[in-house]
């Protein structure tokens, strides 16, 4: 730039800066508006449901929508709950113990029992993988992360049929196994790569410390690195057990009996036989989502800073 | 290599052993596998039957469906991904600003991201798109004065249904909005400072500190996101009940492959499919990174 606009902020005259702060306020009230409008928006289709999920089967339908229904159709939520289940004959077992009638309860456990376990395993094995990319010399390490990085590029949908063919050969079909075994090993180049950058941005010394007051490797991701990876664990942990919670195409593949099912079928089952119930579809899908928003809400604070650390370069 | 060096390679390997299974088993030896099985004639129960090239030579030459999920795949993407990218900034951007509530709204733009991948959430716009009751159109004709049963069928329609798969996904645009933002407060204030000690404006600071600063962040999340749009399937299956209608115009390709794995029992013609779409996907992403000259690394300056 020139001399004469380097120079202009001192010249100007002694409205530059009063002219300045106003438009700087101005600026926050239009950023204000907008945000507002767009948190509006981001909100509705939310409010949208809440307000469908106390309906009557009638009410749903009425131009111009009542927004808050009177009196507010509570029971739409346990008549979801039984119905969704349908399979009233059907005995389900969860830890050897069997239950008799299956519902919601059913999907529930299921899908706990899977996103639990597979939330375990990527947090676990993601951190072991990217503690040996990050901390130790070995060699070919450049091209095997890079292959590692690679395989983000690679669709599911090419692996899915020989590992569906694999899977089904080792007895696996129709167990939660497919769904839960590949996430102890390694949880995905994406949760590496996260691993691997946090670690990356901790001191070597650290390590070097350890190592001489007799630490074994081991012992260094165990005890010095993972209790300073806070955040990038529970990053980790918290995508992969919304993946999990809410995977459909895996469960799809490999789940066949009613007694398997996880939520995600549950719905979609549920779908298909009360496609036009809007009232109680709402009432299962915000039962559904409930448990996600408050791993949300709880955990945000640290994923979003895990994010914003690890995730970008 | 000392005995000190070899004892770190070894510890290595082991902590890389679930890794290479992984790698060996559920990544490489199936991609080489599915590579294998498109040149063949498979229903799983009776034995392999190598067809040579039949299954490409039908794909391209005498199967209209596939064109067809290729030709939606390919509309989807371009319609919403650059869109999301645009929104996604510009949210970013607004977040950034110091005004008050900004915790309460990066919650609010964000949580759709977090739900919204699954059936639940499909369900939501399978009602919101409803033509005669369904929230758009009731907001459409509000905010317009057009008649309800004048506006468009969304789901029902040949033409509206990708534009409604489209709307659904910009819905998710918090998830690379945070991304945005993290990029957003990792630019150094002194290049800001220095642009308005050169007298630069906000749009000129914008252009010249601002999108540079983001490129990196903007290439990755390109990339990222194309290969994403490339994968839609759970909306699609739940929206159609699997069919991918109406007519096939949201046939995608994720749906037909799994059509054609699961529902027919072809696992060549499926894997054939799927080789095709990891081409596809490589074809884009390569392309990316040949026109990549406008993503600009702070590190280059240094050297």
């Amino acid at each position: 730039m020139t001399e004469q606009t380097i120079a202009s902020p001192n010249a100007a005259p002694d409205g530059f800066w009063a002219s300045k702060r106003r438009n700087e306020k101005i600026t926050k009230i239009v950023v204000s508006v907008l945000l507002l409008i767009g948190a509006v928006v981001m909100m509705l289709p939310i409010a949208w449901m809440l307000s469908t999920s106390f309906k009557t089967r009638t009410d749903v339908f009425a131009v111009p929508p009542v927004w808050i229904p009177s009196p507010l159709h509570f029971e739409n939520y346990p008549t979801a709950w039984t119905l969704s289940g349908m399979y009233a004959g059907e005995d389900w077992s969860f830890l050897g113990i069997t239950f008799h009638g299956i519902t919601f309860t059913t999907y529930i456990v299921n899908t706990l029992t899977i996103s639990v376990l597979s939330c375990l395993g990527a947090t676990l094995s993601s951190s072991l993988v990217a503690f040996a990319f990050a901390r130790l010399r070995f060699p070919g390490r450049g091209p095997l992360f890079l292959l590692c990085l690679a395989t983000m590029m690679v669709p599911a949908q090419v692996t899915m049929i020989p590992t569906f063919i694999l899977f089904k050969n080792l007895g696996w079909y129709d167990t939660f196994y497919p769904l839960i075994v590949p996430a102890f090993l390694g949880g995905g180049a994406y949760n590496i790569f996260l691993m691997r950058q946090f670690f990356m941005s901790i001191p070597y010394e650290m390590d070097e410390a350890a190592k001489i007051d007799g630490c074994s490797n081991f012992g260094v991701y165990w005890r010095i690195l993972l209790p300073l990876c806070k955040p990038a664990l529970t990053t980790v942990a918290v995508f992969a057990f919304v993946y999990n919670w809410t995977d459909y195409l895996n469960p799809l593949i490999y789940l066949d009996s009613n007694s398997k099912k996880t939520l995600a079928l549950g719905l979609k089952n549920f779908v298909s036989l009360y496609g036009q119930d809007y009232h109680l579809l709402m009432a299962a899908s915000l039962l559904v989502s409930i448990p996600i928003a408050v791993i949300f809400l709880v955990g945000q604070r640290y994923f979003i800073q895990g994010i914003a650390t690890t995730g970008l370069k | 290599m000392t005995s000190a060096e070899r004892k770190e390679a070894i510890s290595a390997f082991i902590f890389l052993i679930p890794f290479l299974i992984w790698m060996v088993f559920i990544m490489g030896g199936p991609i080489l596998a599915a590579f294998f099985l498109s040149f063949c004639k498979w229903d799983i129960l009776t034995p392999i039957q190598f067809v040579g090239l039949d299954n490409y030579k039908e794909m391209f030459f005498n199967d209209p469906r596939f064109w067809k999920s290729m030709g939606n795949t390919a509309y989807f993407t371009i319609l919403s991904v650059l869109p999301g990218l645009v929104l996604s900034i510009v949210v970013a951007l607004l977040m950034n600003q110091k005004v008050r509530g900004i915790g309460i709204y990066r919650t609010l733009f964000y949580l759709p991201s977090v739900v919204g991948a699954g059936v639940a959430m499909a369900v939501l716009w399978k009602w919101i798109f409803n033509a005669d009751s369904g929230l758009l159109n009731y907001m459409i004709s509000l905010l317009t004065g057009i008649p309800m049963s004048d506006c468009p069928k969304w789901m029902a329609s040949e033409i509206w249904s990708k534009p409604a798969l489209v709307i659904m996904s910009l819905w998710g645009v918090g998830g690379s909005m945070i991304i945005y933002l993290a990029g957003l407060q990792g630019i150094p204030t002194a290049l800001y400072e220095a642009a308005e000690i050169d007298g630069a404006n906000q749009w000129q600071q914008f252009l010249t500190v601002t999108l540079p600063g983001l490129s990196p962040i903007m290439f990755f999340q390109l990339i990222i996101s194309i290969v994403g749009s490339f994968q839609i399937f759970t909306q699609v299956d739940v929206m159609t009940d699997g069919l991918g209608g109406p007519a096939d115009s949201t046939l995608v390709m994720v749906l037909y492959i799994y059509q054609k794995a699961f529902k027919y029992y072809q696992m060549g013609y499926a894997s054939a499919l799927a080789w095709v779409l990891f081409i596809v996907i490589m074809l884009a992403t390569w392309v990316q990174f040949r026109y990549s000259k406008w993503v600009y690394y702070e590190g280059e300056l240094r050297k």
